[in-house]
């Protein structure tokens, strides 16, 4: 039985974070962090550290088997709230061996399996699960739309085509296929493997839990961007002054908006230049409000943004200080005015999104994305010569990449194969 | 009125291992066809055996079924496929001779005891109070039952085609089942139809063989069953030749005159097994395709073209015959034709495969949507030892996937259903390594002898072997040598100072038994057998002992029985989609729910808490 482990309490400006841990292994897994193994049931302090590097100060707790909410043995421990120290931690998890992150809903199903809920628990889990299949709902929408969708639409099709080689070679070994498919099924491996190393290994969700959100402001040259951002971050960050294009670098100010990691950017200008220096920033500015995950258009009364909004982003009128009373959300970096509605607006919104992309998650990404990497590494090193291992660890990739791919049933692969050649003597 | 326990209807592949199977369990069982002389015959090619089938035939013989057996007396060409790759998916093979299998076949029914032939056409099943009780003869005979199993192949609304003629039967010259036909259609839901086509047969004596590529069999047959049999028939070579662009020019002008083409079909045919007119259609840049021309037997000169099914009409098929190098002068004795037949939606099976609309009706083969004679086989081996234990009251046995292809064969059908009909690939096995052929008898045996389906003959080899398995396992395991030891022997692993058993030295493809045997005299001593299943099983270890987690979770799951009677429709927060699905497909665990299409995690939770819920209350009242 694995030992799983999840964030338990919800997302948001709480300042302590409970992450769970059920089976066998959870409490080697406490030794292993905390240094030590607390009395059962006593809240204990301790150091969490990997690898020698402090992650936090926690509250721990461990619970006898029989005597936790799952029947199994298990622990809590009780975290900071930020969002990067919960990552790491559950980073640090996903490394020991044995360990996993949940799939939705296990630790209720655990539970159920030791007659650890009752019934009237049971009339409510209807409500939680919902819940878990539309956060699952978002989530598979996410990862599917876009460039990354493309991508792993790509690695679907690669996966199946090399395990239908594969089969080919071993189900049909009497009819007119090809005896030798090892070539195209190195080359369609190799390529998915180095695709998931860089997923894993690049900005994807990995950087995302590090760094958090990255909010752009952005708008024309001199209408208080800077002034703005400096506000926001409670510290000079960036250089303001009254000529225009003093931002000629995009500057990023890290900082807690309502409890969520953010990167804000505040980015040059964005006007016609002819000085080389400021265009190359324009551009670079362009580029990052483009990647951003939510863009402030600081605009003056009456104006249109410099670039098209998404849905989501924030058109908001600066320099409210100076009078010109309007509709809509006006701040004033200046004065601190309607600052305070602005960070309630973006926090809120970011906080939707989180909820959508639970980090947990995205460590189930992770720790999948990993698995698939190692078994297509397996099946390459065991090649042609013995193709039932090879086909069996490309099963392996599939399963561990079920979550981004959709399942991939043996169906897929046999339908790849009679489309492909002329089965049946 | 007579009465058995067990009526069979149907006495082909699926028919007699029912009727056998049920017989070993101890009752009384009544074996119902048409024609007693066809008890055993092989409708469509002269082959038993295969990857995933012979994987079958093994499985049916590990349960002491008849097929094996039947298969090493009638084999003239013995190959094991897959020779050169690993054990998991190599499949053992053989053509045969239709008689001599068939005689084989029906000595052996002869030899079981509790069996009657009985010899007349099933025009009914007899029905009271929604529980099959018996089935009535065309002659008006009625007989009594306690439970029925039909096979009835492609006997079941069968219909001929050869180009545009088409006439009812269930094989050449053999009327179809048509009164039993349409009382199912009456009785049951879910009634489709399924198409399968034969080539045309040759005289094999106008044939040009001495032109022909020659394929022999193995040198040393592998056989089928695992008790020690009678010595091999003569052995023959089977010849191979191809399709020319001639050949398939014929087929593209005729194409319009085809049963298939000419629209007069509306049954599904197999994908893996298509018409001649298919594979030029759909590769249609593929200037040859295959033919294995197989002898049908020692003394018989009819040979089965495999390659070449077709339902053109019989003047377009001499043509296309005789445009095939090597078959110039070929005469054909009997046209290839396509048959159509009905069969039941196997969603509608529990896994004991008793249909469940009909307590008391047991299906098997065809009629459950599959092709093949060892899938046939396998299935009438589980309906006949269901329907005689629930005879004597007892509960069903069943079949998981993490133990057998016959649990993977029943479950895909039952949670799928089928599109086309049903073969089996190693592929449809996600424990394909640790269900091998060479091990059937391991993982079966102990469970048929548990069913009481297994004789007294077997159950004593199987203990002596399984002994002699631990022995050799023992020593195996036992014997440790230190990398030191092992680099002086020409094998490399890491100078890390631990010592390695034998059995894992031979978990590397790379080490052979002779290098490994070579270090220890005890080692050299185990009987060939015994060290050969040993070093399969030291092959795949790691790995499966990596599956073993995901096996124990299937495990665990298929524990969880869900009642027959569930009420999905009273769980909130269940999608109405999966609950139509549910209420349809009726799993009778939480594993085979899990395998539904469109299931999640959650949706199972949620099951999985309502049967929990369900059992306390039941407890508690």
């Amino acid at each position: 039985m694995d030992t799983i482990f999840a964030q338990a309490s919800a997302r948001g400006k709480a300042g302590v974070a409970v992450v769970r841990l059920s089976g066998p292994g959870s409490w080697e897994a406490v030794r292993v962090l905390a240094g030590r193994l607390p009395e059962p049931r006593v809240a204990s302090l301790c150091t969490l550290s990997e690898a020698g590097g402090r992650l936090d100060e926690a509250l721990v707790l461990t619970f006898a088997e029989g005597a936790s909410f799952t029947g199994e043995e298990a622990a809590e421990l009780h975290l900071h709230g930020a969002v990067a120290t919960v990552a790491a931690v559950l980073r640090a998890l996903s490394g020991l061996p044995g360990l996993r992150p949940a799939e939705p809903g296990e630790f209720t199903r655990r539970a159920l399996e030791n007659g650890r809920l009752d019934l009237a628990q049971v009339e409510g889990l209807a409500d939680l699960i919902e819940a878990e299949t539309e956060a699952q709902r978002k989530q598979a929408l996410r990862v599917l739309s876009g460039e990354v969708g493309r991508m792993v639409g790509r690695w679907r099709g690669d996966l199946i085509r090399a395990a239908a080689l594969c089969e080919a070679t071993i189900d049909f070994v009497d009819e007119d296929v090809p005896v030798d498919v090892w070539p195209e099924v190195r080359g369609l491996l190799s390529g998915v493997l180095a695709d998931l190393e860089r997923e894993r290994a690049g900005v994807g969700a990995a950087e995302r839990i590090r760094d958090g959100f990255v909010v752009a402001i952005v708008g024309r040259p001199n209408v208080g961007k800077s002034t703005l951002l400096n506000a926001l971050a409670g510290r000079e960050a960036a250089i303001t002054s009254e000529v225009a294009g003093t931002t000629r670098d995009v500057i990023e100010v890290q900082m807690d908006l309502g409890g969520l990691p953010v990167t804000l950017l505040d980015t040059a200008g964005l006007r016609e230049s002819g000085d080389a220096v400021e265009r190359i920033g324009v551009e670079r500015a362009k580029e990052r409000a483009e990647a951003a995950d939510l863009r402030i258009f600081l605009v003056e009364a009456g104006e249109e943004p410099g670039m098209e909004p998404r849905e989501g982003d924030l058109v908001v009128r600066g320099k409210a200080d100076l009078g010109d009373a309007g509709g809509g959300l006006a701040v004033s970096g200046r004065t601190g005015e309607g600052l305070e509605v602005l960070v309630g607006v973006v926090s809120e919104r970011l906080a939707g999104r989180a909820a959508a992309v639970g980090v947990v998650t995205r460590e189930r990404h992770r720790v999948a994305l990993g698995l698939a990497a190692e078994a297509l590494r397996a099946a390459l090193q065991n090649g042609a010569s013995s193709v039932e291992m090879t086909a069996e660890f490309i099963r392996a990739a599939l399963r561990s990449l079920d979550q981004l791919l959709g399942k991939v049933g043996v169906e897929d692969i046999l339908d790849d194969l009679f489309a492909s050649f002329c089965i049946g003597k | 009125m007579k009465h058995f326990d067990v009526i069979v209807v149907g006495a082909g592949h699926a028919g007699v291992e029912a009727a056998a199977a049920a017989a070993r369990v101890g009752v009384q069982v009544a074996l119902v066809t048409m024609r007693q002389s066809n008890i055993g015959m092989m409708s469509c090619n002269p082959a038993i055996g295969g990857l995933g089938k012979g994987h079958l035939v093994r499985e049916i013989d590990a349960l002491d079924g008849l097929m094996a057996q039947a298969a090493d007396r009638g084999g003239i060409q013995f190959r094991l496929l897959n020779r050169s790759k690993g054990p998991a998916v190599q499949g053992p093979r053989a053509q045969q001779d239709r008689r001599l299998f068939q005689s084989a076949m029906q000595e052996l029914v002869a030899g079981v005891d509790g069996l009657t032939v009985v010899e007349g056409e099933v025009v009914a099943l007899r029905i009271d109070a929604g529980r099959v009780i018996g089935i009535g003869l065309a002659d008006g005979t009625e007989v009594g039952a306690h439970a029925v199993v039909l096979c009835t192949g492609t006997f079941l609304g069968g219909v001929l085609h050869v180009g545009d003629v088409r006439a009812p039967g269930g094989r050449v010259d053999e009327a179809p089942a048509v009164r039993i036909a349409s009382q199912l259609r009456e009785v049951a839901t879910g009634v489709g139809r399924l198409k399968t086509g034969t080539p045309p047969r040759l005289d094999g004596r106008t044939i040009a063989w001495d032109r022909l590529e020659m394929q022999p069999g193995d040198e040393e047959p592998v056989m089928f069953s695992f008790l020690p049999g009678d010595p091999l028939p003569r052995q023959l070579s089977c010849g191979i030749t191809h399709t020319s662009e001639c050949t398939h020019d014929i087929i593209r002008a005729n194409l319009h005159r085809s049963a298939m083409y000419g629209g007069h079909i509306e049954g599904v045919g197999p994908r893996y097994c298509p018409s001649i007119e298919d594979k030029v259609v759909r590769f249609s840049d593929k200037a040859s395709h295959q033919i294995f021309l197989e002898p049908e037997g020692l003394e018989d000169p009819t040979v089965y073209p495999n390659g070449i099914s077709t339902s053109l009409p019989a003047d377009a098929q001499e043509e296309l015959v005789r445009s095939i190098p090597g078959l110039e002068r070929a005469v054909i004795t009997q046209p290839g034709y396509a048959i159509e037949y009905d069969y039941l939606d196997p969603r509608g099976l529990s896994l004991a495969l008793e249909l469940r609309q009909l307590p008391g009706l047991f299906l098997a083969g065809q009629i459950n949507g599959t092709t093949g004679y060892e899938e046939a086989g396998a299935q009438g081996l589980v309906a006949g030892l269901n329907a005689a234990r629930s005879a004597l009251g007892q509960p069903p046995v069943t079949f998981s996937r993490a133990q057998s292809y016959i649990g993977v064969m029943i479950d895909d059908l039952t949670s799928h259903g089928v599109t086309e009909p049903y073969r089996m690939f190693t592929s449809r096995s996600e424990y394909r390594l640790s269900l091998r052929a060479d091990n059937a008898d391991q993982r079966l045996t102990p469970i048929g002898i548990a069913a009481g389906c297994v004789g007294q003959g077997r159950t004593v080899a199987f203990g002596d072997k399984s002994e002699a398995l631990e022995q050799g396992r023992a020593v195996l395991q036992g014997v440790t040598f230190s990398p030191h030891v092992l680099a002086q022997a020409g094998i490399r692993v890491r100078e890390d100072g631990e010592r390695r058993s034998a059995y894992r030295l031979l978990s590397d493809p790379a080490v052979d038994w002779a290098t490994v045997a070579a270090l220890d005299p005890r080692l050299s001593e185990l009987p060939a057998t015994i060290r050969d299943q040993l070093a399969k099983d030291a092959l795949y270890a790691s790995l499966i002992e990596r599956q073993r987690t995901d096996a124990a979770a299937l495990q665990r799951d298929e524990a969880v029985v869900i009642p027959v009677a569930f009420d999905y429709r009273m769980i909130s927060g269940l999608s109405t989609e999966l609950t139509v699905k549910l209420e349809r497909i009726r799993p009778e665990t939480l594993a085979q729910a899990g395998r539904i299409e469109g299931m999640t995690p959650a949706a199972l939770t949620l099951i999985l808490a309502w049967v929990r819920k369900g059992q306390r209350m039941r407890a508690a009242s």
